[in-house]
């Protein structure tokens, strides 16, 4: 192939159709959040309106309370769990079943979530546990820790092992060798995985509408309510602010993820 | 344990300090080691060589604790360290890959097991500063290891090894890495630290020339067990077997039969290379089906039968069929009149070639028996 700094007419075109196909719509929905008009397809010049309206809309707000809560509390059990996992499938080595193991963590990147929610709920109804905010959270937790794993297994995967050997050899035991020296080296991996499943919960709708119990609605099932009645302008202001929160939370997750992967040249065996 | 504060009593120079008996480790099916036993003497530098898959990693990443073994004692002084964890025991390795610490300075690499063993601030700074100036890193205590050259790593992690000041230390393939200058001087000046510090070193190695030059003795790993444990010199002029006749230098192997004794000769019909001469060995001869094996260096040219040598018993017509022009040396290869070959190392002593020999040409390869080793087939 050949290399050339500058692209030629037909990649711009592609690119610019790309990024238009992807990004049009949201471009769209923000403008029309800053719509003074009550009707969502009318133009009616700029204003803030629907952004004081939703400050003013108690429902919503406790929604996206709702929603936050349940994103940092199943986030943060994620990374816990999503590492563990991570760690003990690859750096126990030789412990039977591993492969399946591995395989069945995985499982939940590829399960339609109908079926995960499906399957939470029939579980959470069995277990005669009152829905609501922990059942979602849990739920979230099933589905996000396995990103987590992978993220974390793969930082892993490029450590060189001698590492720990060399730390153990220096006079840690097992355990303080991993604290002293593996984790910091795995911590910009395990704060990706933790954004990562904090944005795949605030946006989960599937499950969440299985999960959840009456009085504990998240965001999405509330602007879901809500649209079925008629789209509101002041969704087009909620989901504008959850773009925003969403696409600072991919900056620092991917800034996080590439000081990880600097860091971890240096680590690689020469 | 005590070790880090260098304490102990070390047993003086000669004594053994670390006893291996009938150590050995499967996995799986496979006999990586397969009942090794040596000693190690206090102050030695001893070379563990052999080609890749022989089992001598396992057999080091045992003494260091990384891995337990199946069967057998590891004795250090009088304690059974065989199955104590890599932290236990006052023993420290330096790795293949150095194994630094990435998010470490240099300074707080070498520190971090001075810290894990509990000595004081002022006595942590005071043993860092001297091992930096013991590998000559001063000035480079702040960066960290991602910004320092490969040779410096190298040096990071031997100081990082030696700070614990560790009865015996390990030493992994230390200079792969490493370019060919750069490893010959380092080499010198591994000898050098482990001389002055009269510390007790280990090292593993595929290169036989660097196990050569570093080491007092060199034990040779083939398939698990330990071939032969003797001086470089013997090693190369008195190897117990073929196979390591073959694996430590180059050398020329006639296949034969064992005719007749005659005083303290041998006379042995080889394949390729007629009737042959050769001393006889220390050990007494078993088998009828020998191999006579010369070194190349030992082997002379010339281009008339050599007159009045007393020593030029083995002679052998040939011509030059390959020449391999090295610098210091050339390596002719010979193809004989008999059928086989030979080949001969010329050290070249003159700028002049006005002696070399050309591609076809008429010589006479010569050796005497005292230069013939006898080994089993």
């Amino acid at each position: 192939m050949r290399k050339s700094s500058r692209l030629s007419r037909f990649n711009i075109a592609s690119l610019a159709l790309g990024l238009a196909f992807l990004y049009l719509p949201i471009l769209i929905l923000v403008i029309y959040s800053f719509n003074d008009s009550r009707l969502v397809t009318v133009w009616g010049g700029w204003s803030l309106r629907w952004y004081r309206e939703f400050f003013n809309d108690r429902a919503m707000i406790e929604a996206a309370w709702m929603s936050l809560r349940v994103a940092v509390c199943s986030a943060t059990i994620a990374a816990l769990l999503g590492t563990l996992a991570a760690v003990a499938l690859s750096r126990g080595e030789r412990f039977r079943g591993r492969t399946l193991f591995s395989g069945m963590l995985y499982a939940p990147l590829v399960m339609p979530e109908v079926i995960t929610g499906l399957s939470l709920l029939l579980l959470f109804v069995a277990l005669n546990a009152e829905r609501g905010f922990w059942t979602v959270t849990i739920a979230h937790t099933t589905l996000t820790m396995c990103f987590v794993a992978v993220v974390v297994q793969s930082r892993l995967g490029s450590l060189d092992r001698s590492l720990e050997e060399a730390a153990m050899d220096l006079g840690c035991d097992p355990v303080r060798a991993f604290v002293a020296v593996t984790l910091p080296l795995i911590a910009p991996a395990i704060v990706a995985g933790w954004m990562l499943a904090f944005t795949l919960s605030l946006d989960d709708l599937v499950i969440a509408s299985f999960t959840t119990g009456p009085g504990s609605a998240t965001l999405p099932i509330r602007i879901y309510s809500e649209v079925r009645l008629g789209v509101k302008p002041e969704i087009n202001a909620i989901c504008t602010l959850v773009i925003a929160l969403i696409a600072v939370v991919i900056v620092i997750a991917s800034l996080a993820s590439k000081l990880s992967s600097s860091r971890g040249e240096s680590a690689a065996p020469l | 344990m005590a070790h880090a504060a260098g304490g102990e009593a070390h047993p003086a120079a000669g004594q053994p300090l670390l006893r291996i008996e009938g150590v050995a480790k499967t996995f799986g099916t496979f006999r990586a080691v397969d009942g090794v036993s040596l000693d190690i003497k206090a102050g030695e530098f001893f070379a563990l060589l052999g080609p890749s898959g022989c089992g001598k990693t396992t057999l080091l990443r045992m003494l260091a604790g990384f891995e337990a073994p199946d069967e057998g004692r590891i004795l250090l002084g009088d304690k059974d360290i065989a199955q104590a964890l890599p932290h236990e025991r006052p023993i420290n390795m330096m790795f293949q890959s150095y194994a630094l610490f990435p998010h470490l300075s240099v300074r707080d690499n070498i520190a971090f097991g001075l810290k894990r063993a509990g000595m004081a601030r002022a006595d942590i700074a005071t043993r860092v500063a001297e091992m930096v100036a013991l590998v000559k890193l001063e000035g480079l205590e702040k960066r960290k290891p991602d910004q320092l050259s490969g040779g410096q790593r190298q040096r990071v992690a031997l100081a990082r090894a030696l700070a614990r000041r560790p009865q015996l230390l390990l030493l992994d393939e230390p200079l792969a890495a490493l370019d060919k200058k750069l490893r010959e001087s380092t080499q010198a000046e591994l000898m050098d630290l482990q001389r002055r510090l009269g510390m007790t070193f280990i090292i593993v190695t595929h290169d036989q020339e660097e196990a050569m030059t570093m080491a007092s003795r060199i034990g040779v790993m083939n398939a698990g067990r330990l071939d032969q444990v003797a001086t470089p010199r013997e090693l190369y002029e008195a190897p117990r077997s073929r196979w390591i006749a073959e694996f430590v230098g180059d050398i020329n192997l006639f296949d034969g039969e064992f005719k007749l004794r005659d005083g303290h000769r041998l006379v042995i019909a080889t394949d390729g290379a007629g009737t042959l001469v050769a001393a006889e060995p220390r050990e007494p001869v078993g088998a009828t089906k020998l191999s006579v094996a010369v070194r190349p260096e030992k082997v002379k040219l010339s281009r008339r039968a050599p007159v009045g040598e007393g020593s030029a018993i083995n002679q052998l017509d040939g011509v030059i069929a390959d020449i391999c022009y090295l610098g210091g040396s050339t390596t002719y290869k010979v193809k004989l009149g008999t059928g086989g070959m030979v080949q001969s190392s010329v050290t070249n002593s003159a700028r002049l070639d006005v002696d070399a020999y050309s591609l076809n040409q008429q010589v006479v390869a010569w050796f005497s028996p005292d230069d013939c080793m006898v080994l089993d087939r």
